[in-house]
């Protein structure tokens, strides 16, 4: 049985400590706050100039001038702030944010994230990828272990354009957890039910355990 | 327009220093900070020219300076440089700009789902410059401040860095990036005094007040415009030296990009 995406929300809560400033990617990794206990005294950063972002509104009470990286209406917590995008590329460039979590195309055995540009592709843009994955303190990036074309994401090298060199220190996919080591990828936990020889054949690089 | 310093029209070479001024002259010089409230966006646009570069806040649909930006695409300048994070989206915002044509190039972090954008670069009439978003603002509150350029280590080892001198300190990469000027910014605040002391509103002030203070003409769209005093000086989030324009405009569409919701409980 591989993990749900809820239950790998679940799992990704997990890693994340009380009283720390987070900043969720957009799709899969924003599912995230809803599995964190609220006492846990969590903050959560958005780029575009919020910190103390809150869940969706309620409906009818939705404000187009209060939306998070992803331009999704949201709502502010008690104890938020709004700043202006200097202020908040300077707490992500300053080691300011705790943990970003990230969805990726690629990342390599030595830490490198491609999550923004596919060869050949059409130009996405890069917005905060590229600031996120380099400034924060710790990266997670969230994934699914292979392509929709069942090609592996985890590589000994990227092929695709790079986010940021060496940044990521664990991944998180429907399989298992992998650590990035100075050695490469580290096994650290399967999903229930998933054989540490199914991770292996799936993963383009050698895995530790 | 009564801003008779106001000179600075089409393209011309970025300065990211002020140019000192001699005090050897008959009169003192004119400032800029003696009447700024104009009635129209005709009168608001008056010196943009073909060629401008112009920086516009907003963060997608989210702060953007309506009256302004259909102004701009009314007044039929071209030839743009537009220095913006996005460029509008859904057909809405500066979506208008690249349906007209009249942006030959843009400087920006994102383009995403916006397909006027997409089209204009499968053309060929809209040249495209990438910038992480971090590193876009960085540039411009560097022109704004006086710093003509800047390390940082984000995009270091990634294409960002190609052609860019780049630096070891601390034992970590960093790449040099250049400072970031425009002509004109068009940007939206909640509330401007009359010397333009600004309060903007939740997320839509974004790039805006940055955008002022990197620009050789600011003009604001403000929902609303008070007498000076009426702020608290506390709570001014950007200081009138960086506002040269002020246009009060009361009615905005305020479109919704993405239009999340969860049920309220019963």
């Amino acid at each position: 049985m591989v993990w749900s995406k809820e239950q790998m929300a679940a799992r990704a809560a997990q890693e994340i400590g009380a009283g720390s400033i987070v900043n969720l990617g957009i799709g899969l990794p924003t599912m995230v706050a809803d599995y964190l206990p609220a006492d846990l005294g969590v903050w959560f950063h958005s780029e575009n100039g919020l910190l103390g972002m809150g869940p969706f509104p309620y409906e009818g009470d939705e404000d187009s001038q209060i939306i998070n990286a992803g331009k999704q209406t949201v709502t502010i917590v008690p104890g938020g702030s709004i700043f202006d995008s200097a202020a908040s590329f300077g707490m992500i460039r300053g080691r300011h944010v705790d943990l970003a979590i990230l969805g990726a195309m690629q990342i390599a055995a030595n830490g490198d994230l491609a999550n923004w540009a596919i060869p050949g592709g059409k130009v996405m843009g890069i917005g905060g990828a590229m600031d996120l994955a380099s400034g924060a303190k710790r990266i997670l990036v969230m994934t699914t272990h292979v392509t929709n074309k069942g090609e592996p994401k985890l590589v000994e090298r990227c092929t695709y354009p790079l986010t940021a060199k060496g940044c990521v220190n664990r991944i998180l996919s429907e399989l298992a957890v992998i650590d990035v080591t100075p050695e490469g990828f580290r096994l650290v936990e399967l999903a229930p039910g998933v054989s540490e020889a199914e991770v292996r054949q799936k993963t383009g690089a050698p895995l530790a355990v | 327009m009564r801003d008779a310093d106001a000179d600075a029209g089409a393209a011309k070479e970025p300065r990211y220093l002020p140019r000192r001024m001699s005090l050897a002259t008959a009169s003192p010089p004119t400032g800029r900070h003696q009447h700024k409230v104009v009635a129209t966006v005709e009168e608001a646009l008056a010196d943009v020219k073909d060629g401008a570069r112009i920086m516009v806040g907003g963060f997608g649909l989210s702060g953007n300076a309506e009256a302004l930006i259909a102004g701009v695409v009314k007044k039929g300048v071209k030839d743009l440089t537009l220095i913006s994070n996005n460029a509008g989206n859904l057909g809405k915002g500066l979506n208008a700009w690249l349906e007209a044509g009249i942006v030959r190039r843009f400087i920006g972090s994102y383009i995403g789902t916006n397909e006027a954008l997409h089209r204009a670069m499968a053309a060929g009439t809209v040249e495209v410059e990438m910038t992480p978003q971090g590193t876009f603002i960085e540039r411009i509150r560097a022109a704004g401040a006086g710093i003509p350029a800047f390390f940082t280590p984000t995009g270091a080892g990634t294409v960002v860095a190609e052609g860019k001198e780049t630096r070891v300190f601390d034992g970590r990469e960093h790449v040099l990036e250049s400072a970031l000027h425009a002509d004109f910014a068009l940007v939206r605040a909640r509330k401007a005094d009359r010397f333009g002391n600004l309060r903007f509103y939740r997320t839509a002030r974004n790039f805006s007040p940055v955008m002022c203070s990197a620009a050789s003409v600011s003009i604001v769209e403000a929902d609303e415009i008070v007498e000076n005093g009426a702020i608290d000086p506390d709570d001014v989030h950007l200081p009138g030296i960086f506002v040269h324009r002020l246009l009060e405009v009361r009615e905005h569409e305020d479109a919704f990009e993405y239009r999340n919701t969860r049920k309220r409980p019963a």
